[in-house]
């Protein structure tokens, strides 16, 4: 009988074994990525690499010194113009909005994290890139600023939320202003998780490619300043594995490493931070 | 203590007789020079600007291709030609690939996904799901260009070599699996795709399925189901907006991926029902032309593929809000 | 321990022969024998949105004394507290009506950072900072701007918390690591340190073990002579044992207001006389 107490332990007993077929093929992706970027990478990687400029194709050698520092720079922009305003309005949404102002920052907040990075790229373009005439570090700080808005004004708030409200009522019982209740009782009791929220967003950030493609674009050497062409990390992958040169090949896993390994780090740590801090605040 | 007179804070709230409208700009410049209320001012400003940014997007991305919407108007959509040189432009088979990518995305994806979050919130015993979940959402920390490294290097020569050929000789009366075999491709590409989105499927399909209240799961095990059956016939209809809502997340992340498909792809503007052909995707094509474009009409063109997929990412991210909405909404409706 | 009928530490006071009466008019204030009250409430409805909470209160809160209200749940005592120092105004839609004041002067139109520092709260569950002892106690000095010397202030402000002895050697600690008992302490610490008038004290030993209500309350009898205390409590034991006037609370009115003995003794209105019997409650 086709519904008789084996069959359906049968079937239980392999549903088991193919969802966790499922669940560890899954894990087993990040493993492979990560197995292959440093049997591959890590050979090449060298302080020699990390610290020399690319050299011309055909000469061996070559670093990605400027990748580095010129990600370093548009990641720098990209937080001063995103934080602040992410982080702000955070505060704003959690401490003062009403109803339907708020509501509305919300839901364009959402828009935005779902805008796709590739169009990101595109409103840089026309609003940074056109008018000044030319690729920059700025205009690819814009974009990726753009883009850490919604992840820092989400988990800013939603932090916020969460201090308790008798730590408020506490502070104004003994005479503070609002706004100094704010600054120095409760954004203090949520910075481990706004800091937290705050790393994890540059390192999403970090790794993307698309908006920088044709904002910062690209530069074989040191850019000056921030109006210049920059070279950047994910960019530098990018072209090189796509180039038709084994050396360049290997440097674009070498570089894939570092890439990965930050983007990795960031998270693990930040994930250890709140499940740390978490504990901690309940005292 | 005396009968209180009129102060300034009583000013400042409009009472006593001496208010009245000059009393009122008082008030409210006594109420500005506050610190609360600057604070406010000054939050609601940043608060405002998202909004603001958000308008201008859409806006530059509206006026950015104006060009080619007068030009071609609606049958930019139908057209499959593109040719830079005559300047004929037509979005047809970037949509094709986009859509073809995601579509085999979802269909890898959603069975990969979702059943490893049956296993981690049901089956599976709480320290492993623990470790099995953090793992997986690093996973998803992964940048797309890493992903479309791999891809390169792995699993291209993979589906040339191996994959590819067996489909072909096993499933090749079917139109899908025939033509030549280059590695790159709709395929390989739809492939890529779904490891990259598995993760956003499985992470809010397992928070979904876990916040099943414990009384439906008690409530079939005590009529003597199996745990599968349990997890299957009662739990996973529960969760079914939710886990429908994760679907359409990734589905709109697989929509915009744009580094990994690049790489994999083949990068031709082509329609074909084969699934070894090289195509294009959107986001893959406005990434490498968009340097090279050489006339306004090119580079609004793109621009113009790019409002399209910023609509198509927009409808499917409100799709999913709404289920997501559903499912946190039903578990209130239940006593 | 006293009873309800025989409280011991109650002041002698001289009570004029109205009140022996036991036939009050609703909610009329009492006049005070001596001092002038420090608070005086008049006709004070309360609204949370269209919901009415309080009832036309009128109350004095005479000075340096122990006040206490008491009441079963959800009769107003905690939201009456609340409208002294004006803690209503975090909450939406809430909205007081009728006068109340400090020394004379109206409440309700004061600076209210300035009214709170002169009429402090201690909450029900104790809520220190996330910050260490000192700091905590320090936090009041510090946002209304104090310039003397901190360290006296709070060295001063725990001994008269009674719990100088247990921390002096580990004030950088954080809060947290003080037992519920000791933190309620510091919360008091914390509110004394703003040197009040008035200390509001919101049920501030329900979440606590007998032990540690015993030594809050002993530290009320001693901070008396410091300010006015007005103590929102559940448990009519406490009120008899620590308070020297008792205001009885029931459905957002004010039922009857007196010195202690006389409310658990010879309770002019029936309703007193039910709760404190414990008919209801």
């Amino acid at each position: 009988m086709r519904h008789s107490r084996i069959w359906r332990k049968t079937v239980n007993n392999v549903m088991l074994g193919l969802t966790g077929v499922c669940a560890v093929a899954t894990v087993s992706v990040l493993f492979f990525i990560l197995g292959y970027l440093v049997y591959n990478g890590g050979r090449y990687l060298s302080w020699a690499f990390l610290t020399r400029l690319p050299v011309p194709v055909g000469e061996t050698g070559g670093g990605m010194a400027n990748a580095i520092v010129g990600s370093g720079k548009i990641l720098l922009i990209a937080a001063a113009l995103g934080l602040p305003v992410g982080f702000l309005g955070g505060v704003y949404l959690a401490e003062f909005g009403g109803r339907t102002f708020p509501f509305l920052v919300r839901y364009t907040a959402d828009l935005l994290n779902g805008v796709p990075s590739i169009v990101m790229g595109i409103f840089a373009y026309a609003v940074v890139v056109k008018p000044m005439r030319s690729f920059s570090a700025l205009a690819g700080g814009f974009a990726l600023g753009v883009m850490l808005v919604p992840i820092v004004l989400r988990s800013t708030e939603e932090f916020l939320r969460a201090v308790p409200t008798s730590l408020r009522e506490g502070a104004l019982a003994l005479g503070a202003k609002k706004w100094r209740s704010i600054a120095t009782v409760v954004i203090p009791a949520a910075y481990k998780g706004i800091a937290t929220g705050i790393l994890l967003s540059l390192a999403r950030v970090a790794g993307e490619t698309a908006p920088l493609i044709f904002t910062s674009f690209g530069n074989p050497y040191w850019s000056r300043g921030f109006n210049e062409p920059t070279s950047s990390l994910p960019v530098m992958i990018y072209t090189y594995a796509l180039s038709a040169y084994d050396d360049w090949h290997r440097q674009a896993w070498a570089a894939g490493l570092v890439l990965l390994a930050f983007v990795l780090v960031a998270n693990v740590g930040a994930k250890l931070i709140l499940s740390r801090g978490m504990s901690s605040a309940r005292g | 203590m005396g009968s209180p007179s009129a102060t300034a804070s009583d000013i400042r709230l409009g009472r006593g007789s001496r208010g009245g409208a000059a009393g009122r700009v008082r008030a409210w410049k006594l109420r500005l020079a506050s610190g609360d209320a600057i604070a406010h001012l000054i939050t609601l400003i940043f608060a405002a600007s998202i909004f603001l940014v958000t308008v201008l997007l859409v806006f530059e991305l509206y006026r950015s291709c104006a060009l080619p919407r007068h030009k071609f108007g609606w049958n930019f959509f139908v057209t499959t030609v593109w040719d830079p040189v005559f300047e004929n432009f037509g979005a047809l088979p970037f949509i094709y690939g986009t859509v073809v990518t995601s579509a085999l995305a979802l269909l890898l994806a959603v069975p990969l996904g979702v059943g490893a979050a049956i296993f981690l919130a049901e089956l599976a015993p709480p320290r492993i799901s623990d470790a099995l979940t953090f793992v997986i959402e690093l996973l998803a920390a992964v940048p797309s260009v890493i992903f479309g490294v791999l891809g390169i290097f792995v699993l291209v020569p993979i589906m040339r070599e191996h994959v590819e050929p067996f489909l072909k000789s096993t499933l090749g009366f079917l139109p899908l699996f025939q033509g030549q075999i280059f590695g790159v491709g709709f395929l390989t590409a739809g492939v890529v795709l779904a490891l990259m989105i598995v993760p956003f499927i499985l992470s809010v399909s397992r928070e979904v399925l876990l916040a099943v209240p414990v009384d439906q799961r008690e409530a079939a095990l005590a009529l003597g189901a199996t745990r599968w059956e349990s997890t299957w016939k009662v739990v996973v209809p529960y969760a079914r907006a939710g886990i429908f809502g994760s679907i359409f997340l990734a589905l709109a992340r697989a929509l915009g991926e744009t580094m990994a498909v690049t790489m994999v792809i083949g990068n031709e503007p082509k329609i074909s029902a084969s699934l070894f052909s090289p195509g294009y995707s959107i986001a893959a094509i406005i990434a490498n032309e968009f340097t090279e474009a050489t006339s306004d009409l090119y580079v609004q063109a793109l621009i113009e593929l790019g409002l399209v997929l910023f609509i198509l990412t927009f409808i499917i991210n409100g799709l999913a809000r709404l289920l997501i909405l559903a499912t946190t909404g039903r578990g209130t409706e239940h006593p | 321990m006293a009873s309800i009928m025989n409280p011991t530490s109650m002041p002698e006071a001289s009570v004029p022969d109205r009140t022996e009466e036991g036939k009050l008019p609703e909610s009329e204030v009492e006049p005070m024998a001596d001092s002038q009250p420090k608070m005086k409430v008049s006709e004070l409805d309360f609204y949370y949105g269209a919901r009415q909470a309080l009832f036309g209160i009128s109350l004095a809160i005479p000075e340096k004394k122990i006040t206490a209200l008491i009441g079963p749940s959800g009769c107003g005592k905690s939201t009456f507290l609340r409208t002294l120092n004006r803690m209503y105004e975090t909450v939406r839609h809430a909205r007081a009506d009728g006068d109340i004041q400090l020394d004379g002067q109206s409440v309700l139109g004061m600076d209210v950072a300035r009214l709170r520092r002169r009429v402090g709260m201690v909450f029900q569950k104790s809520n220190p900072f996330p910050k260490t002892i000192y700091e905590n106690v320090a936090y009041g000095l510090r946002v209304n701007g104090w310039k003397g010397r901190l360290n006296d202030v709070v060295e001063l402000s725990l001994k008269r918390a009674a719990l100088w002895e247990e921390v002096k050697d580990s004030l950088h600690k954080s809060a947290y690591a003080l037992s519920g008992g000791q933190q309620q302490r510091l919360c008091i610490a914390r509110a004394l340190a703003v040197d009040p008038e008035v200390l509001l004290l919101d049920e501030p030993c329900s979440a606590l073990d007998p032990i540690a209500t015993a030594k809050i309350e002993e530290l009320l009898f001693a901070l008396k002579d410091l300010c006015t205390i007005v103590i929102v409590t559940h448990n009519m034991q406490q009120a008899a044992r620590v308070a020297d006037y008792t205001g009885f609370f029931l459905l957002g009115k004010l039922i009857e207001f007196n010195e202690t003995p006389i409310i658990f003794k010879r309770p002019a209105k029936k309703e007193t006389e039910d709760y404190i019997t414990g008919r209801f409650g």
